[in-house]
C-alpha cells in the first residue's frame, strides 16, 4: 500500500469492521427501541470525532462542544417545530400557528429569526452554518490572540454556560428548560413510527461514515500532520512560516460542523432538543467519549461514544447511585492508566496478537477481530 | 423606570444593591482565593474545587448539629471551631488527592482537568449517599440573625457583614502566607523557575503538595462561610466552578491582587445589571463581557511578567 493513500491497511480493516457493526450487527440483534437508542449514542460520536481531530490531533481541548451540538440540534428542532405548529394543529391556542411554548409565554407573533426555518433547505444549511459561524468567531478571537491550552478550555466552558443560561432565560423564544418538544413530522413524514426510526438510524450511519471519511482525509493530509506538529511544538511550526491560527480555526470549525450534524440527527431520532444537552456537564461528557475511545483515533471515538453511553444507560437503569461513581472513576482511569483509550489497548495489546495469529493461520483472522472490538 | 421613586428611595435602592454586590464580592473572593493559589501558583486546573468547598460546608453542618446536641451552651461559638475543622478536612483531602493523582499529571494540564472533573463526580455521589440528595441548612447562631438598620430605608443583614469580614480576614491571611512566610516565598520561587528553585534546595515536591493542600483548605473555609448565607446540596459546588475560574483568569492567574480586583468588578457589574435586567440576562451579559475582555487581554487584568 502506498504511503500517501487515504487508508493504511489496518485502518481499512477498522473501517470495514465498524461498518459491519453499525449496518449489520446492531440492526440484526437489537429491537427498534434499542436501535433508536444506539442511533442516539451514534449522534454523540459525531462530536467525539470532531474532538479527536481538535484535541487528539490539534491539542485544542474544547469544553464547549455541547454548544455546537445544541445549535445544530436547535436549528433542526426549530424547523420541525414550525412544521408541527400549523394553524390547524394549534387551533386551541390564543395565537394559532406559532409554537406552543411561545403561546404559553404570551408571544403573539413568530420572532423574525424563526421565519427562515419554515424552509427545510435553510434549516439544513443552518445546522452546519450556525455552529461553524460561532466556532469561527470564537476561533478567530482566541487563536489570533494565541490563547490556547487550559485558558481556551475554560473560556469554551464559559460559552457553554452562557448559551445554557440564555436558552433557559429566554423561554418564550427557545422553549426554556423544557426545550423544543413534541416534534412530529419531517415534510409530512411521521418521524415517530418504527419504520421512520429505522430509516433514520441508517441515514445517521451513512452520515457518520461521511464524517469519518472527511476526518480520515484530514488526518492523512498534510493538514493532519501539521496539526500534530502544532500540538507538540507550536512555536516551531510558526517559525517555519505556517499560519498556526488559521489551521486551528479551521479544525475547530470542522469539529463544530460535525457536532452540529450530530445534534440535528439527535433531534430527528430522539424527537426533542433541550438545554440539558448544551451545558457544561454534557459538553465535558462528550470529551470523555473521545478520551475513552482514544483521543487520537477517530474510530475509537465512535466506539467510545457507544460504550460510555451504553454503560450509562445500563447502569442508570439498574444502579443509579453507581453510575456517577463509575463515570468519575472512568475519567480518572482513562487519564491516569489508559491515556490512549480503547484505541491504545487495541493497537498495543490486541493487534500484535492478532497479527501473530494471522501469520499462523490466515483464515481465522477476521472473526476474532470482529468480536473483540465492540466487547472491549 | 425611576419616575415612581423619590430621591431617597432611589438612594436606598442603590445602597442596598451595592451592598448585595459586596456580599457577592465576598463570596467570589472566598471561592477564588483557594483557586488562585492552586491554579495561579501551580497551574493546576482543579475542577473539583467546588466539591472541596462543599466538604467544608458539610463539616460545618456536622459541627453545628454536634453542638446543638451535646454542647448547646457553646452553640453561639461553634462556627469558629467548624471553620478550623473545615480547613483541616478539605486540606487533608487535598493533600491525599495531590499525592495520589495530581502529582502524576503536572506535565499534562488538560488531563488534570479531566481527572479532577472525575473526582468531582465521585465526591458529589459520596455526598449524596452520605448526606442525602436534599439541601441541608445550618442553624445560624442568634447573634448572626436579623439585620442592622442604618437609616429608615436601608437595612443590612448581619450574616452578610459576617461573610464580608471573613472574606477580608481570609484574604489577609492568604496574603501573609503568600508574601510573608517561608512557604510563600518557596511557592513563588517555584512558580517563577521550578528547576532553579529545586537547585537551590527547595523541596519542590513537598511544596507543591502543601500548596495544593492549603488551596483546598481555603476552599473548605469558604464553603464553611457559605453555610451562613445559603443551604448546601451535593451538586452546589458545580454551580460555582465556572464563575470561580473566570474570576481567577480575569484577574490574571498569578496575581492575588488581580483576583480580588476582578472579583470586585465582576460582582458589582453583575449586581448592578441585575437591577436593570432579568437575572439570567445580567449573568449572560457579565459572562460575555468577561470573555470579551479576555479575548482582548488574554493574560488578565494584572499579569505578572515572566520569562517562559
Amino acid at each position: 500500500m502506498k504511503a500517501n493513500a487515504l487508508f493504511t491497511r489496518s485502518e481499512m480493516i477498522g473501517f470495514a469492521i465498524l461498518a459491519c457493526v453499525i449496518f449489520l450487527l446492531l440492526p440484526a440483534v437489537l429491537d427498534t427501541f434499542r436501535l433508536n437508542l444506539f442511533g442516539k449514542y451514534l449522534t454523540y460520536s459525531f462530536v467525539a470525532i470532531g474532538l479527536a481531530l481538535c484535541w487528539g490531533a490539534g491539542g485544542i481541548l474544547s469544553l464547549g462542544q455541547g454548544v455546537f451540538f445544541g445549535l445544530g440540534g436547535y436549528c433542526m428542532a426549530m424547523f420541525l417545530k414550525l412544521e408541527a405548529s400549523t394553524p390547524e394543529n394549534t387551533a386551541i391556542q390564543s395565537t394559532p400557528g406559532i409554537p406552543d411554548f411561545m403561546d404559553w409565554n404570551q408571544l403573539t407573533a413568530l420572532p423574525w429569526w424563526w421565519e427562515p426555518f419554515h424552509s427545510l433547505g435553510f434549516a439544513m444549511f443552518a445546522v452546519v452554518a450556525v455552529p461553524v459561524v460561532f466556532a469561527f468567531i470564537i476561533g478567530v478571537a482566541m487563536f489570533r490572540r494565541r490563547v490556547g491550552g487550559v485558558y481556551f478550555a475554560i473560556i469554551t466552558q464559559a460559552f457553554a454556560a452562557i448559551l445554557t443560561i440564555l436558552i433557559i432565560g429566554q423561554q418564550g423564544f427557545t422553549g426554556g428548560v423544557n426545550g423544543i418538544t413534541d416534534l412530529r413530522t419531517l415534510l409530512g413524514w411521521d418521524i415517530r413510527t418504527d419504520e421512520a426510526k429505522e430509516t433514520l438510524y441508517y441515514v445517521n450511519g451513512i452520515l457518520l461514515f461521511a464524517v469519518l471519511f472527511a476526518a480520515q482525509f484530514v488526518r492523512r493530509s498534510k493538514l493532519g500532520r501539521l496539526l500534530i506538529a502544532m500540538r507538540d511544538q507550536e512555536d516551531r511550526v510558526r517559525f517555519s512560516g505556517y499560519d498556526v491560527a488559521s489551521f486551528k480555526i479551521f479544525i475547530f470549525c470542522l469539529g463544530a460542523a460535525f457536532a452540529g450534524i450530530g445534534g440535528a440527527m439527535f433531534t430527528l431520532q430522539v424527537g426533542f432538543m433541550s438545554p440539558t444537552l448544551v451545558g457544561i456537564v454534557p459538553s465535558i461528557e462528550m470529551v470523555i467519549f473521545c478520551a475513552v475511545g482514544g483521543r487520537m483515533s477517530i474510530l475509537g471515538a465512535v466506539y467510545g461514544a457507544l460504550l460510555v453511553n451504553w454503560a450509562k444507560t445500563t447502569f442508570s437503569e439498574s444502579f443509579p447511585e453507581l453510575w456517577l461513581l463509575g463515570l468519575g472513576g472512568l475519567f480518572i482511569a482513562v487519564v491516569m492508566a489508559f491515556p490512549n483509550g480503547l484505541a491504545g489497548i487495541w493497537s498495543e495489546k490486541v493487534e500484535p496478537r492478532l497479527l501473530k495469529l494471522i501469520k499462523k493461520s490466515p483464515a481465522q483472522a477476521a472473526s476474532p477481530a470482529q468480536q473483540s472490538t465492540p466487547a472491549e | 423606570m425611576f419616575a415612581d421613586y423619590s430621591m431617597s428611595e432611589l438612594g436606598a435602592i442603590f445602597a442596598m444593591q451595592g451592598f448585595a454586590g459586596l456580599i457577592l464580592f465576598s463570596v467570589f473572593v472566598l471561592m477564588a482565593l483557594g483557586l488562585a493559589i492552586i491554579f495561579g501558583q501551580m497551574g493546576v486546573i482543579n475542577m473539583a474545587h467546588g466539591e472541596f468547598m462543599i466538604l467544608g460546608a458539610y463539616v460545618t453542618y456536622l459541627v453545628s448539629n454536634f453542638f446543638a446536641a451535646y454542647l448547646p451552651g457553646l452553640f453561639s461559638a461553634y462556627f469558629f471551631l467548624a471553620m478550623i475543622l473545615a480547613f483541616i478536612a478539605s486540606g487533608a483531602l487535598g493533600l491525599f488527592i495531590e499525592w495520589s493523582m495530581i502529582r502524576h499529571l503536572y506535565k499534562r494540564p488538560l488531563d488534570t482537568l479531566l481527572a479532577t472533573w472525575g473526582l468531582s463526580l465521585i465526591l458529589q455521589q459520596i455526598y449524596r449517599s452520605v448526606f442525602g440528595a436534599r439541601e441541608v441548612g445550618v442553624s445560624i447562631p442568634d447573634w448572626m440573625m436579623g439585620s442592622m438598620p442604618v437609616t429608615d430605608l436601608i437595612e443590612i443583614p448581619i450574616n452578610g457583614i459576617f461573610v464580608m469580614v471573613l472574606a477580608v480576614g481570609i484574604s489577609l491571611a492568604v496574603y501573609v502566607m503568600m508574601f510573608r512566610s517561608g512557604w510563600g516565598k518557596q511557592v513563588r520561587a517555584i512558580n517563577q523557575n521550578r528547576v532553579m528553585a529545586g537547585a537551590v534546595g527547595i523541596n519542590t515536591e513537598w511544596t507543591d503538595r502543601l500548596t495544593f493542600g492549603i488551596g483546598c483548605g481555603v476552599a473548605g473555609v469558604a464553603g464553611s462561610a457559605f453555610t451562613m448565607i445559603g443551604s448546601t446540596g451535593p451538586t452546589a459546588g458545580q454551580l460555582y466552578i465556572v464563575d470561580t475560574f473566570l474570576v481567577v483568569v480575569f484577574g490574571g492567574a498569578a496575581s492575588l491582587l488581580g483576583t480580588i480586583a476582578s472579583a470586585f468588578s465582576i460582582s458589582q457589574a453583575q449586581s448592578i445589571m441585575e437591577f436593570f435586567l432579568s437575572g439570567s440576562m445580567a449573568k449572560v451579559l457579565t459572562l460575555l463581557i468577561i470573555v470579551g475582555i479576555l479575548m482582548i487581554r488574554p493574560q488578565g487584568l494584572f499579569a505578572m511578567k515572566l520569562r517562559k
